[in-house]
């Protein structure tokens, strides 16, 4: 049954066809994903959310959610602020019940096994969780001691995840007078103490200058391999950067969500054309317009033109002949991809409709 | 191996890294001795007034020095407490820590207690530097070191129950100040109820936190008064357990 089983379940995960969850498709009535989440049940998710909701009063936080990721899976969780990132990242971690909802880490129910759960979580909140007064090593001994490493690794682990973090040269220093940066490498440092296998990063670059920017993304990506990890984000190029899942959250609704290869495929499936002519009448607009497969036309920056063909059809060459048959002037005429940013933003700006 | 002994062992280290232990020490001895000065002059005024010439049989060490003494640390203590448990919940707030902690492999009880028996070890501190004041009586006086010993332990247990409203206090709100109000606020109340109805027959005057203190004064200690102290310690902690869950569940 099982052996039956195995080669749909890898085509599945491989081929996972790009589930667009917009906010007029109902994630329950939503089959496919229906059928994928049966099987991918075998592969023992690390972490599985299910219709998780959050209310604080009558404000919805998080509005029936659910996706699961298995071992080595980096998810980028992106949305604006407000969308319901931090709230989410609660309650996978257990720091608050849903609303409605059920959440397993490593196979076991946070709320009706919080421990052996916890156990296997390391959490960077939006905020990182310090002791202002205390030094360094003895701060990482301390979260050793409730994350309930054993006394005998103890010693190795704070070695490791100093080194790890690069902070080995503030151990004795006291945390109250370390830099932001410096700060937020000890928040991942405690995160990293247990060595969980499913790692929760709330944006983690969150108020770093650039430079700190690039080296917390570099620690993090040197993190990935057999862990899970979700790390929440504003910035989308972080999510191009480091993560090879996203999604996309929005008024605490998913509206994205897919391998980070098909969003960039699918980025580039609708390829606009850039045409730039030496002549610029209207005519030009008027006549690109009137081609059947065009859907839209709008000037770029520098007094090209950007043309959006309907999805999936090459207009290159009907464009092309146009501009030749008028004699206006070739000049530039190549495919622009969309960039993942515009993706991101025409996916939450059509969500807010 | 237990959560208890980590909290503990931190929150006593962050006490005593800000001067507010130190502060909150050299205050409460530093009362404590001038107050037990005060009686002591009293008793020697007394002694040598005439007029109190045919009260000479009352007019001992316990009545006059060490029962006000110990009254008067009772008070000091309804000021002082809330000023030890104010930080101890609403800080774990402010510095984000809670989010470690509650996400931590821990029970939510192993936080209570270790944050409550830190404050404790303080507390003890604390009464054991003004017992100082005691001894010197012992070397020039004979008092009755029977009502000595069971005020202090009076006074433990009632230094105790305050903690553990003072805790509670410190759950429900996420700064310092408020939560030192409320705390002061709460054990005024029980104080009051006390004072306004002082038998202890009445609901109000068994509820009371100083009916049960009187008769430790005395060198007598009682099952009832004992189980009183115990039960407020337990009920502040369930509170605090309460809010702290509910707080999250909300
Ligand atoms: N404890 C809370 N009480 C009430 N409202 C909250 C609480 N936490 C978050 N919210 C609200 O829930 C929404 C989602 O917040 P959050 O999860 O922090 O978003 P994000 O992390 O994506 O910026 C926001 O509107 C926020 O104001
Ligand atoms: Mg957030």
């Amino acid at each position: 049954m099982i052996n039956d089983k195995q080669p749909l379940i890898n085509s599945l995960d491989k081929n996972c066809s790009a589930v667009i969850l917009l906010k007029s498709v109902h994630m329950g009535s939503f089959s496919p994903r229906g059928i994928s989440f049966v099987n991918l049940r075998v592969l023992t998710a690390m972490i599985h959310v299910q219709n998780v909701s959050k209310h604080f009063g009558d404000l919805v936080a998080v509005d029936n959610i659910s996706f699961q990721l298995e071992k080595g899976d980096v998810l980028g969780f992106l949305g604006p602020n407000g969308a319901g990132k931090t709230t989410t990242m609660r309650i996978i971690t257990g720091y608050m019940p849903p609303t409605k909802g059920k959440v397993h880490v490593a196979d076991v129910d946070i709320f009706e096994d919080p421990l052996t759960a916890k156990s296997h979580i390391g959490y960077l909140p939006e905020n990182p969780p310090l002791y202002e007064e205390m030094i360094v090593t003895d701060y990482l001994d301390f979260v050793a001691d409730i994350k309930k490493v054993p006394i005998n690794e103890k010693k190795g682990r704070i070695h490791y995840v100093m080194e790890k973090c690069g902070i080995f040269d503030v151990g004795k220093r006291i945390i109250g007078h370390l830099s932001k940066g410096y700060r937020q490498r000890i928040g991942i440092a405690q995160a990293l103490i247990n060595d969980p296998s499913v790692l929760v990063l709330d944006e983690p670059t969150n108020g770093l200058d650039p430079r700190q920017i690039i080296e917390i993304r570099k620690l993090i990506k040197g993190l990935s391999g057999d862990r899970t990890i979700i790390l929440s984000t504003h910035i989308l190029p972080e999510v191009t950067m480091i993560c090879s899942k996203v999604v996309i959250i929005n008024e605490g609704k998913i509206v994205l969500e897919e391998s980070l290869k098909r969003l960039s495929q699918k980025a580039s499936d609708v390829e606009n054309i850039l045409l730039k002519t030496k002549y610029q009448g209207d005519e030009v607009r008027e006549k690109i317009l009137s081609i059947p497969n065009v859907s839209d036309i709008r000037s770029g920056p520098t007094n090209e033109l950007i043309i959006q063909p309907k999805k999936g059809v090459d207009i290159r060459e009907e464009v092309s002949e146009l501009v030749i048959q008028n004699k206006w002037g070739l000049l530039e005429l190549h495919p622009v991809a969309h960039n993942l940013e515009e993706v991101f933003l025409k996916v939450i700006s059509s969500a807010g409709n | 191996m237990n959560a208890v002994y980590p909290i503990l062992k931190r929150e006593l280290r962050s006490y005593f890294a800000s001067p507010l232990a130190y502060v909150i020490l050299v205050v409460f001895q530093s009362i404590s001795a001038l107050f037990f000065l005060l009686y002591l002059k009293g008793l020697l005024h007394l002694q040598f007034d005439p007029s109190f010439h045919l009260f000479r049989g009352e007019l001992n060490l316990n009545n006059v020095v060490v029962i006000p003494y110990f009254d008067t640390m009772s008070i000091v203590l309804l000021f002082i407490i809330p000023l030890i448990t104010m930080r101890s919940l609403a800080d774990e707030r402010t510095s984000h820590t809670a989010e470690l902690l509650f996400t931590s492999p821990i029970k939510l009880r192993d936080i209570i207690l270790g944050k409550y028996l830190a404050a404790l070890i303080l507390l003890i501190i604390m009464l054991f530097l003004s017992s100082l004041n005691i001894i010197v009586l012992t070397v020039h006086g004979n008092p009755d070191l029977g009502a000595v010993f069971s005020s202090y332990l009076g006074l433990l247990l009632l230094g105790a129950s305050f903690l553990s409203i003072g805790i509670f206090a410190s759950s429900l709100s996420s700064s310092q100040l408020v939560s030192a109000i409320i705390a002061f606020g709460i054990l005024l109340v029980l104080w009051l109820i006390g004072a306004s109805s002082d038998t202890e027959s009445s609901i109000l005057g068994y509820i009371s936190l100083i009916n049960h203190f009187e008769n430790f004064g005395k060198g007598i200690i009682e099952l009832k008064d004992l189980a009183y102290y115990f039960s407020m310690i337990y009920i502040g902690l369930f509170l605090t357990h309460v809010a702290l869950d509910s707080e999250r569940w909300r």
